[in-house]
């Protein structure tokens, strides 16, 4: 694929040229942009997401910043309820204006998508921006063929006749790794086994070269030895075609292997956001400590406990005021009520690396050294 | 005779809703042309008199015909019916009044002449009349006719008086003996005569001859047994286009070989459609339209049509409300009850006034007293035998209460009582017997029945009555001809008892009545014979057979666009050989 | 495949067999049981005050003395090798399967059927179309602006459609659309080769009394239908594909939540063919419900057995396409 900066599409604002990788511009992101040009490939600042619903207004996302570029894999982590899915859908546009609530902006490649008609959106999901899902059988429509599907995917973008449009088709099945693929693209769904089906829906996300590609838990329903090998996949895709790629799970251990940098969501926040060896060994938020502690590894000693956080996530309705994570937060009374107030601000305490935490710095890296790392 | 039940009375409680609401909504003349000769005017004189032709007449009928074959029909409207396309040896005046109820020649020249010992009866046929295809009728063809009835596996469906009267010895039929020449009960001396040889004398042989259609002439070589009625061949002045539909009806057109001499017939509209098994509601609201201009049935329009016709003056000068020939009675089993003084107290613990209103009050009919109607020859009203045929009496307690101590029961006593569970009317009047029975300690188990198979399996079974207790049920008759021995006969004689369908459901064996009908059939004189038709209609009544109830009337309508109407009193309804149509 | 058609077929058969035993059994044998004799039988076939004679005649003649098992054997006997019919004067040849003869009209039961099939099929096949096109489009819309006023409207009609019975509906209909404001003809037959303009318009009204109450049962189970499909992943999936919203209701979801309705509908179909009676009763079209109500009314057994049998037979027929529908539908059902 060509460069970051493409010929126009839209009118729409062009983001400068020569934009570096994701992390240098740290003030613009900071502040939370406002209409300051993005610099990055994908820029997201401070978006909300907000469901009004019966029992009150469900806060899924609340104040979500991050980047990415091209080329580079970002790794969402974050418990159920976390809102790392609904940021993905929300970025992808796929959620109806009647029932839902979405503010801040989204830069892709230098569009502006939330305040974007969604006739553009729309234009742009399959194109520009798609996503893989977690269970490809439910995923899929079981009526009709994988070919007709992808085929389907490839002609809603380009202007091209049946023959040519399954010519491709069978070109992204044989890329993705799918045995006798002119044969197998003329199966349906349920035909394929659980690995060979997800490389399929990976195969019509990709269809139309999308640089940005989302998978949310594309490997949890898969065995072990598939997950690994739809990891590769996206992998070598990703070098391919110089996509950026947003990972979403739960599981430390997928990041840990395909991601560049990592996002720690909680309560629909960003608690930390680093690159993935310093999330890893230099982490700097009491949360992102208890997932690494919960964690079970092959490397400790089986008579070990694990450290599982205590207490249950949050209500999205009712967000615990001031820093969403205080309420299980074993160091909040070092802070003067501080987590109860005030909530914390997404600062970047070393170069890269960004925490959300009233604990002083420092103390933080005491915490760290001291008490958590050895029990690891 | 029994009229046929109207079996497509389907949810009538929610029809009488919806269509009560509609008639509320606002009557149902759209104004078309004159108004009608007036309420009642057919019944006397002949309304829209016309000898044009053209148009086409569209007669129907809510359930169907018994059949369509002239020797195999026994209903009123069926014998009506068929004179458009058979000519009988006699036949009955196209004529209102009493003029039409005596039997007058048709094919043959006049009246048959008796035997002096009236076991022998001559007739002359006509000459040069013909079939639709323009062959002679001959006698051989009447001799045909007569004796394809006595096969009762084939022709099932007619009466069987010539089977029952005739000399045949065992003859089985011309389907089991192709040679007419074995069938002794009628000979033909020439192409032209036609005698009948009876197994006992009968003076009113005429009048059974004149009834039904099972003397039109049927030629041997087209005759289709079962099948002979989808197309029967023509005599009369319209002849079947196709074949007759069982269950949809046919369609009749203008037979040129008819001989227009005939006075009983015209030939006026050109065409006749003939509809079958159109919904009883449905077809009364196309007949106040005008759309169909006979209801075949002759018993008159439902409740529905009824309520809109009396209560809107233009369509009611186009309606008549004759009686009609029927009694609705009820007999009382004497096997059940053989005391007849308990007999008696349950005629008179009966309410009458509830059983009149029942049927309709005013509009559905008269209290009757003997259990001839007034329309029989020769009938006398009769006395009161244990009630009062007279409006507003509600029966008498205490002589009833009188009569069951008399009988033994002082308490009172248990009995069955059998109504048609899908009419009404008939209902209501089981209902209304219970309570006013009930007054006294007579206790009647009200059971329902429906019509199809009421006289077959339940009311008419003798088996069924004694095994069920029933004592007493609804009942209706119409006599196969108008003298006393053709409405009285099967209800009193022993020897009309049957194991099913049985109409001497009182199941009398007596012994007087018995005499008096073997007399009767001793006795020239008709007026002779009427007094005796009486003392057995009075006996019926004395000896408390039978619990008298209402002579009904019926509701007819007549569209304007219907012409040459007249209520025939023979038939008990309109006329249908002479009809024309706009 | 083959032997999927070959095991139904079997079954197909005995159903038939087992719906016809029962159905004899059903008119000859509970009478019986009931206490009904062979006489008061035959008195039905004689009209009024048979004598003696006329019944013993008519038992001879319908073999009502037979034992059962004889009756019912002649009667399989003659739809497999037929039969031939005496009627006094000739003898009718009634070639397999033969069906009988109406004991009340003599006429030939397969004749019949044949001759009112039109009717129904008139009758079934206009409801349909009817009742699918509204109930189906009225279930899409109302699944799309589900909560709208149109949806809430849209539903109680549907509650009312559903609960009304029909001859409440067709006989007030009658009455006010032919009778009071004569809008429309009455209501009759005519042959749709003789001139479709009338067959259609003298049939309005039964089609949409029909269609009246199925629609509305339609609407629901499509609303229903969609409802649940819009709700699942692979919806989601199309959307983010970027396809328009149209091609994702049409292309996806109609499709999928089409399926069971129509199989319901194949099944729906073929119960109708004998089941309108109401309808049938209501407007006095004389179809194959209207036979077999006038076959049990006049205990005409033949009349009854034959259009039980082939009633049953086009239901049996009805699912056996549904079934093959459905796997032609949902590739997921596809037996191989």
């Amino acid at each position: 694929m060509a460069g970051a900066t493409e010929h126009t599409r839209d009118g729409l604002p062009e983001a400068p040229a020569g934009t570096d990788t994701a992390g240098t511009d740290t003030a613009g992101a900071a502040a939370g942009g406002g209409q300051e040009p993005p610099r990055a490939f994908l820029e997201v600042r401070d978006l909300k997401i907000h469901f009004p619903t019966d029992d009150g207004l469900v806060k899924s996302v609340d104040g979500l910043s991050f980047q990415l570029e091209r080329g580079s894999t970002l790794g969402i982590v974050g418990e159920s309820g976390s809102g790392k899915s609904v940021t993905s859908l929300g970025i992808l546009g796929l959620y109806n204006k009647r029932n839902s609530r979405m503010s801040g902006e989204i830069w892709l490649d230098g569009k502006e998508l939330v305040g974007a008609p969604e006739s553009e959106v729309r234009r742009l999901r399959g194109r520009d921006m798609a996503m893989i899902f977690q269970d490809p059988l439910s995923a899929m429509h079981p009526y009709y063929t994988v070919g007709a599907q992808i085929i389907e995917a490839y002609r809603v973008h380009n202007d091209v006749s049946k023959k040519v449009a399954r010519k491709h088709a069978i070109d992204m099945l044989g890329k993705v790794g799918i045995p006798r693929p002119e044969q197998r693209v003329d199966d349906y769904p349920h035909q394929f086994s659980g690995g060979m089906r997800q490389r399929a829906m990976i195969a019509m996300a990709l269809s139309c070269d999308p640089n940005l590609l989302i998978a949310d838990e594309p490997t949890t329903a898969l065995d072990v030895t598939v997950q690994a090998q739809i990891l590769d996949l996206i992998r070598d895709l990703q070098e391919e075609f110089d996509s950026a790629v947003i990972m979403i799970t739960h599981d430390l251990g997928v990041v840990a292997e395909v991601a560049d940098d990592i996002l720690v969501m909680y309560a629909g926040r960003a608690v930390e956001q680093a690159p993935v060896d310093d999330a890893f060994h230099r982490p700097l938020h009491p949360y992102t400590w208890g997932l690494l502690g919960s964690m079970p590894r092959l490397d400790r000693a089986r008579s070990e406990r694990l450290m599982p956080i205590t207490g249950t996530p949050p209500s999205l309705i009712n967000v615990p005021s001031g820093c969403a994570f205080h309420p299980r937060c074993p160091y909040r009374e070092l802070n003067d009520g501080k987590s109860e107030t005030e909530r914390p601000e997404l600062v970047e305490v070393e170069p890269g690396h960004r925490a959300a935490c009233h604990l002083p710095l420092e103390k933080r890296r005491e915490i760290w050294t001291d008490e958590i790392r050895p029990k690891l | 005779m029994r009229v046929r039940p109207k079996l497509m009375a389907l949810s009538s409680g929610l029809v009488a809703l919806s269509l009560g609401l509609a008639a509320c909504g606002g009557g149902g003349d759209d104004g078309d042309g004159g108004d009608g000769a007036g309420y009642n005017a057919a019944i006397e004189n002949i309304v829209n008199p016309s000898d044009k032709k053209g148009g086409t007449l569209r007669m129907a009928i809510s359930s169907d015909i018994d059949s369509t074959d002239p020797g195999n029909m026994y209903y009123a409207w069926s014998t009506n019916f068929v004179r458009l396309y058979s000519r009988m040896l006699l036949t009955y005046p196209a004529k209102p009044g009493d003029e039409g109820r005596k039997p007058a020649p048709d094919l043959a020249e006049d009246l048959g002449t008796p035997s002096d010992d009236y076991k022998t009866w001559t007739y002359k046929l006509k000459r040069g009349q013909k079939y639709e295809d323009g062959t002679e009728i001959k006698a051989a063809d009447i001799k045909y006719a007569v004796a394809r009835t006595f096969d009762r596996s084939v022709l099932r469906s007619g009466p069987s008086y010539f089977a029952d009267m005739l000399d045949a010895g065992d003859y089985e039929g011309p389907y089991k003996d192709k040679n007419l020449d074995n069938f002794k009960g009628v000979t033909t001396p020439d192409d032209y005569t036609v005698v009948f040889h009876l197994k006992r004398p009968f003076p009113e042989f005429n009048e059974l001859v004149n009834f039904s259609g099972q003397t039109a002439p049927v030629p041997q070589d087209k005759d289709k047994g079962e099948r002979y009625g989808l197309h029967p061949v023509s005599s009369g002045p319209y002849k079947w286009e196709g074949d007759y539909t069982p269950g949809k009806g046919g369609t009749l057109v203008p037979n040129d070989q008819w001989d227009p001499s005939d006075p009983h017939r015209k030939q006026l509209p050109a065409k006749i459609e003939m509809i079958a098994g159109l919904n009883a509601e449905e077809l009364d609201n196309q007949l106040l339209k005008g759309d169909i201009h006979v209801d075949l049935a002759g018993s008159g329009v439902q409740d529905n049509a009824r309520k809109t016709i009396l209560t809107d003056d233009k369509l009611k000068e186009q309606a008549d409300n004759p009686v009609g020939g029927f009694h609705w009675y009820l007999p009382i089993n004497s096997e059940v009850v053989p005391n007849v003084e308990c007999r008696k107290a349950m005629i008179w613990a009966a309410d009458r006034d509830a059983i009149w209103r029942a049927y309709g009050g005013d509009v559905g009919g008269d209290l009757a007293t003997s259990i001839m109607p007034p329309d029989v020859d020769g009938r006398e009203k009769g006395t009161d035998y244990y009630t009062k045929a007279e409006k507003g009496y509600k029966g008498d307690v205490n002589k009833a209460k009188e009569a069951l101590q008399a009988c033994g029961k002082p308490e009172g006593f248990e009995v069955t009582m059998l109504y048609r569970s899908d009419r009404p009317k008939e209902q209501a009047v089981a209902v209304a017997l219970q309570q006013s029975m009930g007054r006294v300690g007579i206790k009647l188990n009200l059971k329902g029945y429906p019509a199809n198979t009421y006289v077959t399996d339940q009311f008419g079974s003798p088996e069924f009555n004694k095994k069920n207790n029933v004592a007493i049920g609804t009942f209706g008759w119409l006599s196969d001809w108008p003298t006393g021995y053709g409405y009285l006969w099967a209800l009193t004689s022993s020897d009309a008892i049957l194991p099913a369908g049985n109409i001497n459901i009182s199941m009398m064996k007596d012994k007087q009545i018995d005499d008096w009908w073997d007399q009767a059939y001793e006795t020239e004189d008709p007026a002779e014979r009427a007094k005796l038709y009486n003392q057995i209609d009075d006996r019926f009544r004395s000896e408390a057979y039978v619990l008298p109830g209402v002579y009904a009337k019926s509701l007819m309508f007549r569209p304007d666009s219907l012409k040459n109407v007249f209520f025939h009193k023979a038939f008990g309804m309109y006329n249908y050989s002479t009809l024309g149509v706009e | 495949m083959i032997a999927f058609f070959i095991r139904r077929l079997v079954g197909g058969v005995v159903m038939l067999l087992v719906i016809s035993a029962v159905t004899f059994l059903i008119f000859f044998g509970l009478p019986r049981a009931a206490g009904q004799s062979t006489d008061q039988l035959a008195a039905r076939f004689a009209g009024k005050s048979p004598t003696a004679e006329t019944i013993t005649a008519i038992k001879e003649r319908f073999g009502f003395d037979d034992p059962l098992a004889v009756q019912y054997g002649n009667f399989l006997k003659s739809i497999v090798a037929g039969d031939t019919y005496d009627t006094g004067v000739e003898k009718i040849d009634c070639p397999a399967p033969c069906l009988g003869y109406s004991f009340r009209t003599n006429q030939s039961v397969t004749e019949q059927i044949v001759d009112r099939f039109p009717i129904t099929l008139s009758l079934v096949v206009g409801a349909a179309i009817i009742w699918l096109l509204a109930g189906v489009s009225i279930g899409v819309l109302s699944a799309l602006k589900r909560g709208s006023l149109f949806d809430r409207a849209a539903m109680i009609v549907a509650l009312a459609g559903v609960s009304l019975p029909i001859f409440f509906t067709g006989l007030l209909s009658l009455t006010f659309v032919v009778h009071a404001w004569e809008l429309l003809p009455p209501v009759s037959y005519h042959s749709f080769m003789d001139n479709p303009f009338k067959w259609a318009s003298a049939l309005i009204l039964p089609w949409v009394t029909l269609a009246f109450l199925y629609a509305a049962m339609y609407a629901r189970l499509t609303r229903a239908g969609m409802l649940e499909t819009m709700g699942e992943d692979y919806i989601r999936t199309a959307r983010a594909k970027g396809l328009p919203e149209r091609t994702v209701i049409t292309r996806h979801a109609l499709r999928a939540s089409l399926t069971p309705v129509l199989t319901i509908f194949g099944l729906d179909v073929g119960l109708l063919f004998g089941g309108a009676i109401l309808t049938e009763q209501t407007f006095s079209l004389k179809g194959l419900g209207n036979l077999a109500l006038e076959g049990v009314i006049g205990s005409d057994l033949p009349v009854v057995l034959g259009t039980v049998v082939t009633l049953s037979l086009a239901v049996i027929v009805m699912n056996l396409v549904v079934d093959v529908m459905y796997g032609i539908l949902d590739p997921r059902v596809r037996l191989s």
